[in-house]
């Protein structure tokens, strides 16, 4: 099962560390961890999307917690929540294709946000199954370079995570 | 008051009460070491390797229930501690391990004696530091301290510049710390304990498994009060001998791979399982798939959460401190109306008898050779069973667990976790250090001693007595054993040739050496240790039998009621 773990943890050197080195001395999988400040400078907020049974997943929670520099960990994949992520894609856009690759971008509601006589760069976000599907509808042969962010997530609703 | 970063770094040693420091100096640690030298409060023990500053750091804790404090210097004195921290945090045991490092400006320069000691001991340690500015140095030691000795316990490294521990700055010890993002359990849930009471009171096939957290809790008293309210048959792992005395008839013995037949038959076959401080580790409960396939509740008392569930599903988890908990339990019970059904218990006990009735325990001595289980139950003989007790790692460790009847907590001192050969003498140390009116032996084998077998000058240096019982067959015991029953009898590269004469040998360091060769001279030797020789470390070269294996055993992957009993089941 796929879950996606958030977690606040003190924003100090090291930190993410313990956490990448948690995943991989205890042989958790790691699918996308995403990690920046929050609003309160002293904290930085991490996405963690990870796969496994029920009982690892508890374990991984439980053993994030441990470590002294984390403040909360949330499984916010157990309830309604928002996943988001960004990719830039640079598209060969030469000939017939140029409008094809702008057309498709539109359908995705994605930007071009950089144009030179013979390629694009295309901004998405959406969730994993979006950008898929976009990598999916471009012909390979034209994909020059692709960059994703990893997820970031959020609860639906009155559910916070914040100290 | 304006001090220097070393200066401050004892200053909050003695704020501590920091009674002694192991350690070893270097290049990094000297303005450490200039300031520990100025003043007399803290005392210093210089090893003669940093992997023994650290077990012997390790040993006055796990005798105590004080923080162990080790010193070491920067590059090589930091990855010689690795093994002594990684022990400790298997353990589970209260440390502060201090680091010299290169100067600020020198880190991630490859300098002379760098390495990366932060990352290095990352995934061994509770929690560990690397002090940038020494107006942090006050508040990161306040915060090692409390990390290390709350919660569940554990090793933390504070890693400290050179340069750090140079400049100056305002020196004031923090009262009290805080952390948002640590806040260990202390109390139990009410609801969860009266769940757990009322199952334990409904049981018909109660036992009761406890392990190191009962001793590091100091919880025995509360364990054996509720124990005896009960009425139930107990067992002690490794980690938890002396949590439950020994000599009391509800005891079964140890559990596990080297365990009694009835405290592995007693746990396999409850049906309601009390475990307290203990983590179904794979050399208690052997196969969990086949611990699985018989029905029971458990119920898991333990300070840290990852504890439980982990490796067997849990029916009441209750996390919090052992003590607190088990002095919930008592109050609820003896609140309460309810008591153990006397004609379950009775039954339940009469089968427990019957296992108990195969004397596993038994060996075959003889007149000609000594046995080595014959050694340690004269070792318990002669200091009155009341003796604190290292070990080091393989047969002896498990013949000494076995056969010396732990009644009293904190005087087993072994590396259970890690498995860590050459922690006996160490520990010796740092417990008798700690406990200078008590009789410490270290129960060892030939190839364990030899691998922190320099620290016999620390001990000639500081007037250190240990009694060393060396079980000497020869052989890398639990190696030969394993190659025995599941190598064809192949014993690859476990014979040990060239031994030094272990008697000469510490005379030459100033002790007193003793071989002994025949059972008759066993008790006579041991006498003389403790009593004509009681303020001289006294290392004793038992000769013993070579080919003797450790039984009971549960095979590495069976199940805990697939025991072999004796060298005639196989």
């Amino acid at each position: 099962m796929r879950h996606v773990i958030s977690l606040l943890i003190e924003n100090e050197s090291g930190a993410l560390s313990r956490v990448s080195g948690l995943f991989s001395a205890r042989g958790y999988n790691i699918e996308s961890l995403t990690v920046a400040p929050t609003e309160d400078l002293s904290m930085s907020r991490m996405t963690i999307v990870t796969t496994g049974s029920d009982d690892i997943v508890e374990q991984i929670t439980k053993q994030l917690n441990k470590l002294v520099e984390v403040v909360k960990v949330v499984d916010i994949s157990e309830a309604a929540h928002i996943e988001r992520e960004l990719m830039l894609v640079k598209v060969r856009a030469t000939g017939k294709d140029r409008e094809e690759v702008k057309r498709t971008a539109d359908i995705f509601r994605a930007r071009i946000i950089d144009v030179t006589d013979t390629a694009y760069v295309v901004e998405l976000t959406g969730n994993q199954g979006k950008l898929d599907a976009f990598i999916g509808a471009i012909d390979p042969a034209l994909i020059l370079e692709t960059v994703r962010s990893g997820v970031c997530g959020i609860g639906r609703g009155d559910r916070v995570l914040k100290v | 008051m304006v001090l220097s970063g070393a200066e401050i770094v004892i200053r909050c040693l003695q704020e501590e009460k920091v009674e002694y420091v192991f350690g070893y100096p270097g290049g990094a640690v000297l303005f450490l070491y200039d300031a520990l030298f100025q003043q007399d409060k803290v005392r210093h023990v210089l090893v003669r390797h940093e992997q023994a500053a650290v077990h012997a750091a390790d040993g006055f804790a796990r005798s105590t229930e004080k923080v162990g404090v080790a010193m070491v210097t920067s590059g090589p004195g930091a990855t010689n501690a690795v093994t002594g921290i990684a022990t400790a945090y298997c353990d589970s045991i209260p440390m502060v391990i201090i680091s010299g490092q290169v100067p600020v400006a020198a880190i991630g320069q490859d300098a002379f004696q760098e390495v990366d000691t932060v990352g290095i001991t990352r995934p061994c340690v509770k929690h560990n530091f690397l002090v940038k500015d020494p107006r942090d140095i006050a508040v990161t030691m306040k915060k090692a301290f409390h990390l290390a000795r709350t919660g569940r316990p554990g090793p933390v490294l504070v890693d400290i510049p050179k340069d750090v521990s140079m400049q100056r700055c305002e020196f004031e010890y923090p009262k009290e710390i805080s952390m948002r993002s640590y806040n260990p359990v202390v109390k139990g849930h009410s609801g969860q304990i009266k769940k757990a009471v009322q199952l334990l009171l409904e049981a018909r096939r109660p036992m009761i498994y406890t392990g190191g957290g009962v001793v590091l809790s100091n919880a025995a008293e509360q364990l054996t009060k509720l124990t005896r309210l009960l009425g139930y048959p107990i067992t002690n792992t490794l980690m938890g001998l002396g949590g439950y005395p020994f000599s009391d008839r509800q005891y079964l013995g140890m559990p596990g791979m080297h365990g009694t037949f009835e405290a592995n038959m007693a746990m396999h076959y409850s049906d309601v399982l009390l475990a307290v401080g203990a983590r179904f580790d794979d050399r208690v409960i052997g196969n969990p798939a086949h611990f699985a396939e018989e029905p029971r509740k458990i119920i898991h008392v333990d300070i840290d959460p990852s504890s439980i569930s982990k490796r067997v599903r849990v029916d009441v988890p209750i996390v919090g401190d052992v003590k607190e908990v088990l002095d919930e339990m008592i109050r609820q019970i003896e609140s309460g109306e309810a008591r153990p059904n006397p004609e379950a218990l009775a039954a339940w006990w009469k089968q427990v008898e019957e296992w108990r009735g195969r004397r596993c325990m038994v060996y075959k001595n003889s007149d000609e050779i000594i046995k080595p289980q014959f050694v340690v139950q004269k070792l318990w003989e002669v200091t009155g069973g009341d003796a604190i007790i290292t070990s080091d790692v393989g047969q002896h460790q498990m013949w000494a667990a076995q056969y010396y009847g732990f009644d009293k907590p904190r005087r087993w001192l072994n590396s259970g976790g890690l498995g860590t050969m050459g922690v006996g003498m160490p520990y010796a140390m740092g417990a008798k250090l700690a406990n200078p009116d008590m009789q410490v032996a270290c129960v060892t084998g030939e190839a364990s001693i030899q691998m922190n077998i320099q620290e016999l000058s620390t001990c000639k240096q500081f007037r250190l007595p240990i009694k060393i019982c060396n079980l000497n067959n020869r052989y890398l015991g639990m190696v030969r054993q394993w190659q025995e029953l599941f190598h064809g009898g192949r014993y690859s590269e476990s014979y040990m040739d060239s031994l030094p004469d272990f008697a000469k040998l510490a005379e030459s360091y100033g002790h007193v050496g003793i071989r002994v060769d025949k059972p008759g001279d066993v008790e006579g030797a041991l006498r003389e240790a403790f009593t004509t020789h009681r303020n001289e470390l006294v290392f004793l070269d038992f000769q013993v039998d070579q080919t003797e294996n450790v039984y009971p055993m549960v095979q590495g992957g069976k199940g805990l009621t697939e025991m072999i009993l004796s060298a005639e089941d196989l």
